[in-house]
């Protein structure tokens, strides 16, 4: 069933056991972002030393797909450089514009090439990138504050 | 029943197709936008390859031909509605035909009964598509009126127990629905009339979930104005109505100026047309208002009566069915009384996108979200809801297809 490709095992795993979830007090960054078109809703909290993305929290409501897909993303970037989380969410944007062409590099990625799929289902590629695009926000922003 | 779906469904070309691999197409999805008879496409193709000419001007016979297709959709929609030809406005949309009440009556000047100071007031109600919110929202904060609202109570119905102190001497517009595009509601229009109408308001009224679901009389509703899309009455997208009572167009300014809205013009003043003419400038969207001419003609040619019977006994099939599942919330009213055949609902913890995607595997079109009324699901405690909307086309298989396809949903959901 083509659905399966979307909905995969470690997706609805984190969906159901979401990491990083609750806001940590101490953050250098808080963003929020909407996904206008369902109404999801994510406030996420970024902590930065000495460039190390030293913690990320979040809180929110939304689909499977994207709370999965920023429970996902918290673990991957949790104790990486400022420029490798970059590289790893330039990786993801490039995965779920691939209209389902890419398998996505495990190397960067690691469980995050589950989300494959998604990028085969149009109208479900905001909602994996809604965390994805707070977390851009807010390491951008992360760099002005340490200026 | 003298209402045949079948037949019905066989005027629609697009359910001859199937969808997701093979299944059977369950389309949901009519409270965004209905499916079109043949007899839509063919008026609207018929116009481009036969008739083509921009309407009230030119001296050659297309030109003549074209009017007159134009014109004569203006009639038939105007018997539709119950209202005279020259009260018929066609706009781009239901959204444009609000906003342009809103902003003409933005630019009227003191003296004119539309100008608004801040000691106006504009009522809303909480169950407002964003369609007939924002504009007056934007209104009221260009004019510095004040903007007051209906709320809606857990029955979801329009709490209108204050509505003395809602509709007050200064309220100049009440703009509300009449059938909510989430919940269902058929709101009680005939208190909120009288109200509006004993302080000296007008009552602008979003139908574009009524007109084209039952028989709508544009007299013995007693609104002012009404504003309702094409293609969720299976006309084509790109045309919307707005009605208005004579005396009031007369007295509203222009909202877009330019051609064909013009009576005199020199450089540097200009005088209007007639209405309608006055509210539409430039070569308008012939082709579209013909096929919206023709949506007509079919409705009324099954009959609104029977329209309206047949979706009130799938909507009470429908809020049985669905009702059974476990973990169901219906967000509408339970009871099958003023309301239309829209039923939003949240199934257990399962996020409506999640429902939306599954159900679309089996062939089920439904649509999730806000549904442009984001305050109506604040107040009803819904981050956002599954909407199955039913029309003449569905029937009770439909019902037991979105009913399997829930219950699909929660197994599919529940195995981790």
């Amino acid at each position: 069933m083509e659905l399966d490709s979307l909905y995969q095992e470690v997706i609805l795993d984190h969906y159901k056991h979401p990491q990083h979830k609750g806001l940590n007090p101490i953050f250098t960054v808080q963003v929020s972002h909407v996904n206008t078109s369902c109404g999801d809703e994510i406030t996420l909290n970024l902590n930065v030393e000495n460039n190390i993305i030293t913690s990320i929290t979040w809180d929110g409501q939304g689909c499977s797909i994207s709370q999965a897909s920023v429970s996902m993303l918290s673990d991957l970037v949790t104790d990486k450089t400022l420029e490798e989380a970059d590289a790893i969410v330039k990786s993801f944007s490039e995965l779920m514009a691939s209209k389902g062409t890419s398998a996505g590099d495990p190397e960067i990625l690691e469980d995050a090439v589950v989300f494959a799929g998604v990028s085969k289902f149009p109208g479900r590629v905001k909602c994996a990138l809604l965390g994805w695009m707070a977390f851009k926000d807010a390491a951008i922003q992360s760099q002005g504050e340490s200026k | 029943m003298s209402f045949s779906v079948a037949q019905v469904r066989k005027d629609f070309p697009i359910f001859e197709r199937t969808i997701r691999d093979g299944k059977r197409l369950v389309y949901l999805d009519s409270g965004a936008t209905a499916q079109k008879p043949w007899a839509v496409i063919n008026a609207e193709s018929d116009f481009y390859s036969k008739h083509n000419a921009a309407v009230h001007r030119g001296a050659h016979q297309l030109a003549e031909e074209a009017t007159d297709a134009y014109e004569g959709a203006r009639e038939i929609v105007a018997q539709f509605i119950g209202a005279q030809e020259s009260e018929v406005i066609f706009t781009k949309s239901a959204t444009e035909s609000i906003n342009l009440v809103a902003y003409a009556m933005g630019n009227a000047e003191a003296g004119n009964r539309f100008a608004l100071s801040p000691s106006d007031s504009i009522v809303v109600t909480e169950m407002e598509h964003h369609a007939n919110l924002i504009p007056w929202q934007q209104l009221a904060k260009r004019t510095g009126a004040q903007l007051k609202w209906f709320k809606v109570g857990q029955d979801s119905r329009l709490d209108l127990s204050n509505i003395d102190e809602i509709i007050t001497s200064q309220t100049k517009v009440v703009a509300v629905t009449h059938q909510s595009n989430v919940l269902g509601t058929i709101n009680p229009l005939e208190a909120i009339v009288k109200r509006a109408h004993e302080v000296g308001a007008v009552v602008v009224l979003d139908a574009c979930q009524s007109v084209p679901h039952m028989s709508v009389d544009v007299v013995a509703l007693g609104v002012d104005f009404l504003a309702f899309s094409g293609h969720k009455a299976v006309g084509p997208t790109g045309v919307g109505v707005l009605w208005g009572k004579a005396e009031l167009l007369d007295e509203l300014p222009p909202f877009l100026t330019g051609g064909s809205m013009i009576e005199n013009v020199t450089m540097t003043t200009a005088t209007w047309a007639p209405v309608p003419q006055k509210f539409e400038a430039g070569v308008p969207n012939m082709a579209q208002a013909v096929g919206l001419g023709a949506a007509c003609k079919y409705l009324s040619e099954l009959g609104m009566d029977a329209v309206r019977a047949h979706e009130i006994e799938l909507t009470g099939y429908a809020l049985e069915k669905i009702s059974a599942i476990e973990g169901i919330r219906i967000v509408g009213p339970l009871e099958n009384v003023s309301r239309g055949a829209t039923v939003s609902f949240t199934l257990a913890d399962i996020h409506p996108h999640d429902i939306g995607q599954y159900v679309d595997s089996q062939g089920v079109a439904v649509r999730t979200g806000h549904h442009c009324a984001w305050p109506l699901a604040r107040a009803m405690n819904v981050p956002a809801t599954t909407r199955a909307s039913f029309y003449l086309y569905n029937d009770e298989q439909d019902v037991d297809a979105l009913v399997a396809a829930l219950l699909g949903a929660q197994k599919y959901f529940g195995r981790f």
